[in-house]
């Protein structure tokens, strides 16, 4: 139990009369990077959010860290919330506050006890390893672009050292070349921090550049999770379409290479015995 | 997380200090760990993290930092906690994570530079976009076919019909206010029957419209302000204008020609109930029966001051109504700038409402309507 960070049991979330989930089930195992996808209102986004409490299901379990995340009020749990990191699709900065600042908001909500010495230190080396330049630490997210902002929400999720990385779509709107290089980003802080990683994406180059399992939803439900190349070899008549498609042709063919080169860890061992 | 991160120094018989850092060095179990540390006045030569059991990047960048002021080596480091101090060790610790700021008396003409220039462009802006609308308005003339009559209609329904109601229940207390601070007042020189006077002139001249156009402002205004501002944003109005319709034409005009139409109406009606409650009130307290309350203020009201009324209220109408569009067609950006530029539309309204309407009081007294 204690290789899975998340367990998702019988989640079902309705809103009105329209099914979202039915029964859904999902695990999130330790150190692994795992992708979620799904056709546009198959309830990615609000999977994600049921898992870190923003909404709450009609019925099921949630265990974050092996604790019971349902009915958990927001000034419950701090413990799991400590432990997690949040990147909204369009950053969620507080646009009030500049990048260094919005970094710093959950050190002094956590810690009062730092030394404002510290928080500033910290609030530097995490802009740093987000991949920002220095001079975005005083700037105010509207002067900030589509790509930076994602960082800078990456730097504000990273700020209390998380285990565990939400993160909304975090390609979406991004060029191509910004694309990469925030995947190459994802891959490398969970190499270097040992990060477990709940990525949500359509993006079918980052699904093969970083994920260790993909978790395909539809009907309500996971249809079918693991690798990529068991994907591949399922019949569902959605999922041949989603990676055989046109798009999923060339992205395939474009990540060929960096396959056979993934790095041999526990980590794999792990996913594919749990695939 | 039990148990916290500590250090303990040791002098080394052959000279130099070791500092030996135990257990999780992990933000959770920090403390005040770089407090002390930070305050440690000694050289350390060596630090020895062969004690620690955990680290994540906030006990790396404390040890980095201490061994980088110290000029101390760092020994007994795993690999993991080796890539997490080069990892943050990267970082340019010399970046500003603020912009000084100028001083205060800089920041206060700086303040009232912009303030004055933001006016000035307002207001000329404003003249153009005036202008704008009055050229769009022509143009619709010369074009009959392209007047949006469904959104005037709909615009009437919601600058006029749906604001009866609160603009009736303020007009009819005001128009009590009146005559119950009235009769206060003249009951003292024994002149009650004046109360009359007072509210069929200041209700009809003055109050009636001026209020009317003060909650048409706060209502219609800013909702003007408001969906114009967020249809900016969703790019509604640049779709518009690649299709080739006139944001002016399509949204403006109609929206000012309902507020033109409209307040005239709304004044009239406003008037109406500020005077029904005003004779209620003299028939409860005054014992004025309505009867004589009409004949009273047939024979005290002059015309004109109905008439007055009615020449202010189309003027109010379009005043408002283009502040409104205006200040929404000005939103650039982001949401947050439809809520400001809401409340900029009220404010200028309200404000060209007052300013027009003293030069209105001085130019009708003027002209002998008094």
């Amino acid at each position: 139990m204690a290789d899975t960070i998340i367990s998702v049991r019988g989640l079902t979330n309705c809103f009105g009369d329209q099914m979202i989930h039915e029964n859904l089930d999902l695990d999130v195992k330790r150190g692994e990077i795992l992708g979620v996808v799904g056709g546009s209102g198959t309830g990615k986004s609000v999977l994600m959010r049921s898992i870190i409490g923003l909404q709450i299901p009609q019925a099921g379990e949630i265990r974050v860290f092996d604790e019971g995340m349902i009915g958990k009020e927001e000034d419950e749990a701090t413990d799991v919330r400590r432990r997690w990191g949040v990147l909204f699709q369009g950053g969620a900065l507080f646009s009030t506050l500049t990048v260094a600042e919005n970094v710093q908001v959950p050190l002094r909500e956590f810690y009062p006890e730092f030394s404002r010495e510290m928080i500033d230190e910290i609030a530097r080396y995490k802009i740093h390893l987000s991949g920002l330049p220095a001079d975005a630490a005083y700037k105010y997210p509207s002067e900030l672009s589509g790509g930076m902002k994602k960082r800078a929400g990456l730097a504000r999720a990273l700020a209390m050292d998380p285990e565990l990385l939400f993160l909304d779509e975090p390609t979406a709107g991004l060029d191509p070349i910004g694309a990469a290089n925030f995947d190459n980003l994802t891959r490398e802080l969970k190499e270097t921090l040992g990060l477990t990683v709940f990525l949500i994406t359509h993006d079918l180059d980052t699904l093969y550049a970083i994920c260790d399992r993909v978790a395909v939803l539809a009907d309500g439900k996971v249809i079918a999770v693991g690798p990529i190349d068991d994907l591949l070899a399922t019949d569902h008549p959605w999922i041949k379409e989603y990676f055989s498609g046109p798009r999923g042709r060339t992205a395939k063919r474009g990540h060929a290479k960096p396959k056979n080169e993934a790095p041999k860890s526990g980590v794999d061992k792990q996913m594919i015995a749990g695939a | 997380m039990a148990k916290a991160a500590e250090f303990i120094e040791e002098k080394l018989p052959e000279g130099g200090t070791v500092l030996r850092v135990s257990g999780p060095m992990v933000i959770a179990s920090i403390n005040d760990l770089d407090t002390r540390l930070r305050s440690f006045s000694e050289t350390i030569n060596e630090i020895d993290l062969s004690a620690v059991t955990r680290m994540d990047t906030v006990g790396a960048w404390i040890i980095h930092r201490t061994a980088k002021d110290h000029d101390a080596r760092i020994s007994g480091a795993t690999d993991h906690a080796k890539r997490l101090i080069d990892a943050v060790g990267e970082t340019d610790e010399d970046a500003p994570l603020r912009i000084s700021r100028p001083s205060s008396l800089v920041r206060f003409l700086t303040e009232v530079g912009d303030g004055i220039i933001v006016a000035g462009s307002t207001l000329l802006n404003f003249l153009g976009f005036v202008g704008q609308v009055v050229k769009a308005a022509f143009m619709l003339m010369l074009n009959p076919k392209r007047f949006r009559i469904h959104a005037v209609v709909q615009h009437f329904d919601m600058v006029g019909v749906r604001a009866l109601g609160i603009v009736g229940l303020m007009s009819f207390l005001i128009g009590v206010v009146i005559a119950q601070q009235g009769a206060v007042q003249l009951r003292q020189f024994g002149a009650e029957v004046f109360t009359v006077n007072l509210i069929g002139r200041l209700t009809l001249r003055e109050l009636g419209i001026l209020m009317t156009a003060i909650m048409v402002a706060g209502r219609s205004g800013s909702a003007f302000a408001a969906q114009i501002g967020t249809m900016k944003i969703t790019e509604e109005i640049d779709a518009m204008r690649t299709i080739g319709v006139v944001p002016v034409e399509a949204l403006v005009v109609p929206r000012v020609l309902a507020a033109i139409i409209m307040m005239p109406l709304l004044g009239m009606y406003a008037s109406l109930l500020s005077l029904i409650g005003g004779g209620l009130l003299c028939w409860i307290v005054l014992d004025i029966p309505p009867t004589t309350f009409i004949q009273r203020l047939r024979e005290v009201t002059p015309l004109t001051d109905l008439y007055i009324g009615l020449i202010k209220a189309p003027v109010f109408g379009a005043i408002i109504a283009m502040a409104g569009c205006f200040q929404g067609m000005q939103v650039e950006g982001n949401s947050e700038q439809v809520g400001l530029k809401t409340t900029a539309a009220v404010v200028q309204a309200i404000f060209l409402v007052i300013v027009l309407d003293a030069i209105f009081a001085v130019f009708f007294s003027n002209i002998g309507w008094d």
